[in-house]
């Protein structure tokens, strides 16, 4: 109408718009989406770091990083994360070749593996809280047990997530939609490993250092 | 650099693997990027030396000096980052029409700033403050 051109009567209603979006199928967009997530996840995490940075070295005349961690156990905790970071990269592979049932053992592997870095953090905190070092005790320990928690409690949902996907996965079989969710899982499950190297770098192995 | 060429080689040869298949609903989310067994094993291999050298350097009191050691494994820790971006996330600079690729940009400059400025503004203004005696430290402690 516009163009000063008007449509002879009885001819089909002129479409502005691009009907079928070709080349934009749903999963692509998940991805996309779904990375931003991640992307502003990742903000959080370096709030809580540069709160961590500001206030690492105030002790009030606490115990500080050297009296309290057990780099044993953190290397253990450390393992347990990126081996099941690996067997989830298994349970893709499994998941691209279609086999149902490789795909569900490797994510309930990886789901145990979760659970036990999840089990090894709680049995540090309440180590810590027995050695007199409770998040109120000083803003060194307040910042710590928000970053580190924040990240446990990620883990946390990412294995309550993993679980409903396995009973999707053995209800309704690889189906597109359960595949494009594992997708999703599985960044999230990368990403909060990726998160950990920074935990344990900065928080742990640094704050042993000094 | 030619762990990105050797990424990128290893997506081409799983491309293939699957257009051998022919399925369509393997293509309709390619584009995400899987990786190959390969490149899984290259990710945790290589994550698994950069976690066992700063923990070696940490608890065996390798370094002499507590800075160099910090700096070392700080670095050492940012590698293994972009080791888990590549090999885990399958992150390259074509997925998602390079959408990912510039939110990841844009999200590291942001942390980078923030980051690094949190601790450098905080740091000097702790640095500056009026300085306390450690009476006035007793008496204000809960």
């Amino acid at each position: 109408m516009m163009h000063g051109e008007t449509a002879p009567p009885g001819a089909a209603a002129p479409v502005f718009y691009v009907t079928d979006e070709e080349g934009h199928h749903s999963e692509g967009s998940t991805m996309l989406g779904f990375w931003l997530y991640l992307m502003s996840d990742c903000l959080i995490f370096a709030t809580l770091f540069a709160t961590y940075g500001v206030l690492g070295r105030s002790y009030a005349a606490g115990p500080s990083p050297k009296d309290l961690f057990e780099l044993p156990a953190i290397a253990l905790n450390t393992a347990m994360l990126l081996f099941s970071s690996i067997t989830y990269g298994f349970a893709m592979l499994e998941m691209d070749r279609d086999d149902q049932r490789k795909t569900q053992i490797w994510l309930a592997i990886t789901g145990l593996f979760g659970v036990a870095f999840v089990a090894l953090e709680i049995r540090e905190f309440v180590h810590l809280f027995h050695e007199g070092a409770p998040p109120w005790r000083s803003a060194f320990l307040s910042s710590f047990y928000t970053l580190v928690s924040t990240h446990g409690l990620h883990v946390s949902f990412g294995i309550l997530w993993l679980v409903t996907l396995m009973v999707q996965v053995h209800k309704y079989g690889l189906v597109v939609a359960n595949k494009r969710r594992l997708m999703c899982l599985s960044m999230f499950w990368h990403f909060l490993d990726l998160v950990w190297i920074g935990v344990f770098t900065v928080v742990y192995l640094i704050g042993v250092l000094e | 650099m030619s762990s990105p060429a050797a990424h990128a080689d290893a997506q081409i040869q799983h491309a293939h693997g699957q257009h051998a298949h022919g399925q369509d609903a393997h293509d309709a989310h390619n584009e995400g990027g899987h990786g190959s067994f390969k490149s899984y094993m290259t990710g945790f291999v290589l994550s698994v030396i950069l976690t066992v050298i700063p923990f070696w350097l940490v608890m065996g009191n390798v370094l002499d000096n507590s800075l160099v050691t910090t700096l070392v494994v700080l670095a050492l820790g940012g590698v293994q980052m972009v080791v888990h971006v590549v090999y885990f996330l399958h992150m390259n600079t074509k997925s998602e029409g390079g959408w990912t690729f510039m939110a990841l940009i844009f999200t590291v400059t942001l942390v980078v700033i923030m980051l690094s400025g949190t601790v450098w503004v905080m740091h000097h203004l702790n640095k500056n403050m009026m300085p306390m005696s450690a009476g006035d430290v007793l008496h204000k402690m809960p």
